[in-house]
């Protein structure tokens, strides 16, 4: 049985402006073990999804429509909150995408990083501050003793974001939900993290969802790939195939957007047009105003996820049908 | 060559640090940057890469003047920005703008978008007040978003669409040069795709001069003319942008281009990597001799000793490294 099953999620958000549709009808299941990675346009839906299973969503304005997410037993979406919060704290960890934001600059390091520990695990704060020591070494901070202690406006970008890390990782969670963790980071220093998740993923069997826009971290990370657009799904394949055979318009133009190692000069590939207003979806494929293969068929009729081969579906009504 | 646009001589921003229970007793100081000269010509992309904490961020903040300098000078198009009353930086600002790393804290939460972009339009006067709408309007479709969203709060725009906006109200005054500290790591690959068009873009047609600061070797390779690798608040490699990433030649450089992730499964899960052993080391007490020496696998006694110097290793190129040569 998959650790997860989130069954067509529904996240919208009620404004002045109307009711915009940030995640619409998004499913999939994660076993244990295995990193799932969420990719797509900027604005998709990719944070709310992993904020709507957590339950950490303002609400008003954002509201959970439809749609259940089973972690083990429990629907995440309908569980009491004293419930969600003791999952979230221990068995589901979530690394945030903005890291200055989601430490609090009042208290030290040292405190935000045993927190989850003391309310969590019957532990003494020496033994916590030892743990919490050692996680901040593992992240790769150097003179972690004395950094332990410091607030976090000393550290930089990068050292905050693996404070974040840290913290998501000391409980030793079942799931965790990394919503671009390493996008602060450099190259090195990324490397060192990837290691150490997948390190923890290979010795407690923890599950990952990894938020990306790099698609060189998928293609390293990720066992499976889920794209979005617009606050749907639109193609979800084995990494593998999903870098060799995207069949999805929008998955292929995301992988020709990638800036190569080819020398400077040139505009880089862009997909024309504007990504949708969320509040006014035009008919039919959301895609379909920027696609290069959109017919009128495909601005009247939406369409749905659907298998091509088995473990890899697309939502492209050509593709399809066979025409692209 | 006309002369540059910026130039930077022996700039150093050093930060106190404190210990002791109620933090009184100072410990010494961080070097953030640590004698870094640099020059930006007219129309340049300037790409500057490096290690977390190496002093990126601090180095563009250093150039604004957002932090007090400890030494050196920052020279903008002639004048001396280190000495400069507030009257002439604040014109100064006009011509230099920077986009910063974290698009969340740098937006006021509330004020509309529209507000935060009209601010700096009528502040500084740049078109007549009926035209602020329109510019407005202008800017934020050059950055790929509708003018109608304008009317929202920065708290319901995705993180890439926050960073958008901080870079339409970098756009806004027209300036000579952008600093742009990670503009944009937080986008998905077609919108940074679109960003950096439009970013080298404006250098060809406006001659805008631009210092790029990114994690991503490939994007900054595609958009710098050169490339400066920073480590531990100093340069250790400058050079133009493709020798630089093709054949690099400090042991950091050479490390930092085999950790690029490769957008293919296959190359990415059987490629080596030079791994680098240890972790950065203090900006507090950093080893002696060269900063890099502990974590570098070509390491010799001599590198110990002293402080290399960056040194011409070619016609193009600076490099920071006594083994030069014999590596
Ligand atoms: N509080 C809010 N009020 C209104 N709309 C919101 C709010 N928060 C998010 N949205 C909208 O929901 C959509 C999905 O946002 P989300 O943050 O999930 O995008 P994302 O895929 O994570 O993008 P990015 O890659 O830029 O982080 C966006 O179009 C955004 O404008
Ligand atoms: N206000 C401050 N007080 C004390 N130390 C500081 C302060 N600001 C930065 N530092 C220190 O200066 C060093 C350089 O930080 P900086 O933010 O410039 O790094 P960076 O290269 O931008 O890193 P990143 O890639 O992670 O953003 C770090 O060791 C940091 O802890
Ligand atoms: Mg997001
Ligand atoms: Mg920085």
């Amino acid at each position: 049985m998959p650790l997860l099953t989130v069954t067509n999620l529904r996240t919208s958000f009620h404004t002045r402006h109307g009711v915009v549709r940030a995640v619409d009808g998004v499913g999939f299941a994660l076993e244990r073990g295995e990193t799932l990675g969420l990719v797509g346009e900027s604005g998709s839906g990719k944070s709310v999804t992993c904020l709507s299973l957590l339950g950490l969503l303002p609400s008003p304005p954002a509201r959970i429509e439809a749609g259940s997410a089973m972690f083990d037993g429990v629907d995440l979406l309908r569980c009491a909150p004293r419930e969600l919060r003791a999952i979230r704290g221990r068995r589901i960890s979530m690394i945030f995408q903005d890291p200055m934001t989601s430490l609090n600059p009042y208290l030290r390091v040292s405190e935000q990083l045993i927190e989850p520990l003391l309310i969590h695990e019957k532990i003494s704060r020496p033994d916590a501050l030892a743990r919490g020591l050692a996680m901040l070494e593992a992240v790769g901070i150097n003179d972690a003793a004395r950094r332990l202690h410091q607030h976090p406006h000393q550290f930089s970008g990068g050292m905050r974001q693996r404070v974040m890390i840290a913290m998501a990782l000391i409980t030793r969670p079942e799931l965790l939900i990394a919503d671009e963790p390493t996008t602060a980071l450099d190259v090195t220093v990324q490397a060192q993290i990837l290691e150490l998740i997948k390190k923890m993923q290979r010795e407690l069997g923890m599950a990952v969802i990894f938020v990306t826009h790099d698609l060189g971290v998928v293609a390293g990370l990720c066992d499976r790939v889920q794209v979005m657009y617009a606050g749907r799904v639109v193609e979800t394949a084995t990494t593998h195939t999903l870098f060799r055979a995207p069949l999805h318009p929008y998955t292929r133009a995301l992988q020709r957007s990638i800036p190569g190692l080819q020398p400077k000069g040139g505009d880089l590939h862009t997909i024309p047009g504007l990504p949708p207003d969320l509040a006014r979806l035009p008919p039919g494929c959301a895609f379909a105003p920027r696609c290069e293969f959109a017919t009128d068929r495909c601005q009247t009729e939406t369409p749905a996820l659907r298998e091509a081969t088995p473990g890899h579906a697309h939502a492209c009504l050509r593709a399809q049908a066979g025409e692209i | 060559m006309s002369a540059p646009i910026l130039e930077l001589t022996d700039l150093q921003t050093h930060f106190p640090v404190h210990s002791g229970f109620f933090r009184r007793r100072p410990a010494g100081t961080v070097k953030a940057v640590d004698g870094v000269t640099l020059s930006l010509g007219r129309g340049e992309v300037l790409g500057l890469v490096g290690e977390s904490g190496c002093g990126k961020s601090t180095l563009a903040r250093t150039i604004l003047q957002l932090v007090p300098t400890t030494g050196g000078t920052v020279i903008l198009e002639g004048k001396n920005l280190t000495t400069a009353a507030t009257a002439g930086l604040r014109a100064a600002r006009r011509d230099l703008q920077m986009v910063f790393q974290d698009p969340f804290a740098s937006l006021n939460p509330r004020l509309t978008v529209f507000a935060a972009l009209a601010e700096p339009l009528r502040v500084h006067r740049v078109c007549p007040a009926g035209d602020v709408p329109a510019r407005v309007a202008e800017l934020m479709t050059l950055v790929g978003l509708s003018p109608a969203a304008a009317q929202k709060y920065p708290h319901e725009f995705s993180g890439g669409q926050r960073q958008r906006i901080a870079i339409a109200r970098a756009l806004a005054l027209r300036p000579k040069v952008i600093i742009a500290d990670e503009p944009v790591s937080a986008l998905d690959v077609s919108i940074q795709a679109q960003i950096l068009n439009l970013l080298a873009s404006l250098v060809r047609s406006m001659g805008l001069s631009l210092v790029f600061i990114a994690h991503d070797l490939a994007v900054v390779k595609h958009i710098s003319d050169r490339i400066a690798v920073m480590y531990l608040g100093k340069i250790v490699e400058l050079g133009p942008a493709a020798a630089v990433i093709e054949h690099p030649l400090h042991p950091y450089t050479r490390a930092l281009v085999s950790a690029i992730p490769v957008p293919d499964p296959d190359t990415e899960r059987t490629r080596q990597r030079l791994v680098l052993p240890g972790d950065p080391p203090s900006p507090i007490n950093p080893p002696p001799g060269c900063a890099f020496h502990p974590r570098c696998p070509f390491v010799q006694e001599k590198c110990k000793l002293a402080i290399p110097p960056l040194t011409p290793a070619d016609v193009s190129r600076e490099v920071a490294c006594v083994r030069l040569g014999e590596i």
